[in-house]
C-alpha cells in the first residue's frame, strides 16, 4: 500500500543548524493497517507525515502509494488520495464558509462549475448526524462558530467523505479537552473501521497508542526504533513501551508531553 | 437648488457609482474573497479605458467591451503569475504591474496621454440611438451601467456558489486548509485575479466611454476609492448572503459618489476627492480596530486615574 524506501530528510543542510529529521527510513504499510506512531518531540513523526503529503520533498529515496510513485508529486495532487488532520482544529476547515460549503469542497466531485446538489445535501446531513453533535441542523452556519472539538470532528468528516487511500492523523485530539478528545477518538475509530481505511496516527497518549489500531511504531532521531504488531503487540503495556524506548535509544522517555496513562 | 438639478445630481452620482461599482466588485472578489490586495487596480482600470477607447475609436463599440475585459484578464494573469510562481510578495506584484502598465497604457493610446472620443460611437451612444424617441432616452447611460453591474453581480452570485468559487473563497479564508486539501492555491488565486481584473477593465472601459475621453491618470487612486466604497458597503451588509454583499458593495460606491457630488456642489475643490477617499479607507479599517482596543484603553485609563487618586 504505502512503501517508504531509503527516505532521508535533512533540514538546513550545510549549516550549523543541520538536522537529520528522517534517517534512511524503510517502512511498509499494508492495506487497512491502522498504525499508531509514538516518539519524543523532534523524533521526526510530523516530518514523516510532511514527506508523505508532499509539504516537503525528501532528499533521497522513494515514496510509493498504491503502486504509484508520489515522491515528487505536488501536495494538492497527493491530497486527492491522502486525508490529513492536524493538531490545530482551526487548520482543517474554512471559518468563513458554512458547514455545507466546506463539505461541498471536501466532496470534491463534479466539475469546477458544479454546485451542491440535493443528493449531496442529503448525504452531508446523514454523514453529520453520525457525529452526534447536532451539526446536521446547522448546515448554513459559518464553521467559525463551531467549537474546537466540533471543528475537528467536521474536519475528520471532510477528510473521509470520499474515503482516502491513506488517512494521516497528526495528534488530532491533543488540542481538545479530555471528554471531547475521547469523543473525537471514538468517531475516528468508527469511521476508520466502517470505511476499512489505511491509517497512520501520531499520538502522545501511550495507552491509546496500544488500544487503537493493529500496529505500533516508535520513532527516535528519524529512525523507527521499535515496531510491534500481532501477538507481540497485544501483550504490551505502557511500561513495556517505556522499557523498549530506554533499551533502543539508550535514554529514558521522559518527555513532558508524553501521557503515560 | 431646483428639484430637477437635484435629480440630475443624483442621476450622475448613480451612473458614476455604478460604473466605478464594477471596480468595487472586482475588489469584492480579490480583496474580500481571495484576501489579496490587488494594487494593480489603478493601472488595470486605465488599461481597460485605453484599450476600450482605442477599439471604439477604430469603430467597434461592442468589441471594445470584450477587448477591455480581455486586457484586464491578461493584466490579472501577470499579477497572479508574479505572486504565485515567482516568489514576489502580492502587494509588490501589484505595484510592479501597475508601474509597467503605465508604459503599456501610453503605448495603447498611440503615444498620447489623452484620447478624445467625442465623435466616435460608444456603447452609450449606441444605447441612446436604440432608445431614441422613447421616454427613457435621458436614462440611456444609466441603463448601460445597470446592465453591466447586474450582469457582474449575477455572475458573481452564481460563480461563488460553484466548486471553483468556493475554492477561491477557501483560498482567501484559510490558506492552511487549502494547502492540505486537493485545491491548488496557485490555480484558484490565478483564476480569481483574472476574473477580478476583467471587471476592473470593464469598469475603466465604461468610464472612458461615459466621459468620452481617456486620460492616462483616469485610474489614479481607483484602488483607494474602490476600497472606500467596498468598506462603506460592508458597514451595512457585512453578514449577509453573497449577492446582498455584492449589491452592498455597489451601494457603497453610489453612496461614496453621492457624498462626493454633494461636496462638489458645496464648492469643495475637485482635487480633494482622493484625500477624502483615503480618509474614508482609514476610518473604515481603523474604526473596527479601535473598537476592539477601546475596552483595553478604558481599563488603562481607569487604573491610571485610580493611581492618581491615591
Amino acid at each position: 500500500m504505502l512503501y517508504i524506501k531509503n527516505v532521508t530528510k535533512t533540514f538546513n543542510k550545510g549549516t550549523d543548524d543541520e538536522k537529520l529529521a528522517i534517517d534512511n527510513m524503510n517502512f511498509h504499510v499494508k492495506p487497512a493497517d491502522f498504525i499508531t506512531i509514538i516518539g519524543a518531540n523532534g523524533a521526526g513523526k510530523s516530518t514523516l507525515f510532511n514527506l508523505i503529503c508532499g509539504t516537503f520533498l525528501s532528499d533521497c529515496g522513494t515514496i510509493e502509494l498504491d503502486g504509484q510513485d508520489i515522491t515528487m508529486a505536488q501536495e494538492f495532487i497527493r491530497a486527492r488520495s491522502i486525508g490529513r488532520l492536524f493538531q490545530d482544529p482551526m487548520k482543517g476547515s474554512a471559518p468563513g464558509l458554512s458547514i455545507e460549503e466546506n463539505l461541498t469542497l471536501a466532496a470534491g466531485h463534479g466539475g469546477w462549475f458544479s454546485s451542491v446538489s440535493k443528493d449531496d445535501k442529503q448525504r452531508f446531513r446523514e454523514a453529520l448526524s453520525l457525529l452526534g453533535m447536532g451539526l446536521e441542523d446547522r448546515m448554513k452556519q459559518p464553521v467559525g462558530l463551531l467549537s474546537g472539538g466540533q471543528r475537528q470532528a467536521l474536519t475528520l468528516m471532510m477528510a473521509t467523505l470520499n474515503p482516502p487511500k491513506l488517512l494521516l492523523l497528526d495528534e488530532h485530539t491533543a488540542a481538545l479537552d479530555p471528554g471531547t478528545a475521547e469523543k473525537v477518538l471514538e468517531i475516528t475509530k468508527k469511521i476508520v473501521a466502517e470505511n476499512n481505511l489505511t491509517c497512520l496516527m501520531i499520538t502522545h497518549n501511550m495507552q491509546s497508542a496500544l488500544d487503537l489500531g493493529n500496529r505500533t511504531i516508535m520513532m527516535d532521531h528519524g529512525r523507527i526504533i521499535f515496531d510491534a504488531e500481532g501477538e507481540e503487540r497485544s501483550g504490551l503495556t505502557v511500561q513495556d513501551l517505556l522499557d523498549k524506548f530506554r533499551e533502543n535509544s539508550g535514554k529514558a522517555l521522559d518527555n513532558d508531553r508524553m501521557m503515560l496513562v | 437648488m431646483s428639484l430637477s438639478s437635484i435629480i440630475t445630481l443624483g442621476q450622475t452620482a448613480l451612473e458614476l457609482g455604478l460604473i466605478c461599482g464594477l471596480t468595487v466588485l472586482a475588489l469584492f472578489l480579490s480583496y474580500k474573497m481571495l484576501n489579496v490586495c490587488d494594487l494593480s487596480t489603478d493601472g488595470c482600470f486605465t488599461l481597460g479605458a485605453a484599450v476600450g477607447a482605442a477599439v471604439a475609436l477604430a469603430g467597434h463599440p461592442y468589441l471594445s467591451i470584450i477587448a477591455a475585459m480581455t486586457a484586464g484578464v491578461l493584466s490579472g494573469f501577470v499579477t497572479a503569475v508574479l505572486q504565485t510562481r515567482m516568489g514576489i510578495d502580492s502587494l509588490l506584484a501589484g505595484i510592479i504591474v501597475n508601474t509597467g502598465l503605465y508604459s503599456i497604457n501610453i503605448a495603447v493610446m498611440g503615444g498620447a496621454s489623452l484620447l478624445n472620443m467625442n465623435k466616435c460611437d460608444t456603447v452609450f451612444t449606441k444605447m441612446k440611438s436604440v432608445l431614441d424617441g422613447t421616454a427613457l432616452v435621458s436614462w440611456h447611460k444609466m441603463i448601460v451601467a445597470v446592465i453591466a453591474v447586474a450582469a457582474v453581480i449575477i455572475f458573481l452570485s452564481l460563480f461563488l456558489r460553484t466548486r471553483l468559487g468556493l475554492s477561491i473563497r477557501a483560498t482567501g479564508n484559510n490558506p492552511d486548509m487549502v494547502k492540505s486539501s486537493s485545491i491548488n492555491p496557485i490555480f484558484t488565486t490565478t483564476v480569481g485575479l483574472c476574473i477580478a481584473n476583467s471587471f476592473t477593465g470593464l469598469s475603466g472601459c465604461l468610464m472612458a466611454q461615459y466621459q468620452k475621453s481617456v486620460d492616462i491618470n483616469i485610474g489614479t487612486g481607483m484602488v483607494t476609492i474602490a476600497l472606500a466604497s467596498l468598506l462603506i458597503g460592508n458597514v451595512f451588509f457585512a453578514r449577509k448572503s453573497i449577492p446582498v454583499q455584492a449589491c452592498g458593495a455597489v451601494f457603497g460606491s453610489f453612496l461614496f459618489r453621492l457624498v462626493y457630488t454633494i461636496a462638489l456642489r458645496m464648492h469643495m475643490p475637485a482635487f480633494m476627492l482622493k484625500l477624502i477617499s483615503s480618509v474614508i479607507v482609514i476610518i473604515a479599517i481603523a474604526g473596527p480596530y479601535f473598537k476592539t482596543q477601546m475596552p483595553i484603553i478604558r481599563r488603562r485609563m481607569q487604573i491610571n486615574s485610580r493611581k492618581e487618586a491615591r
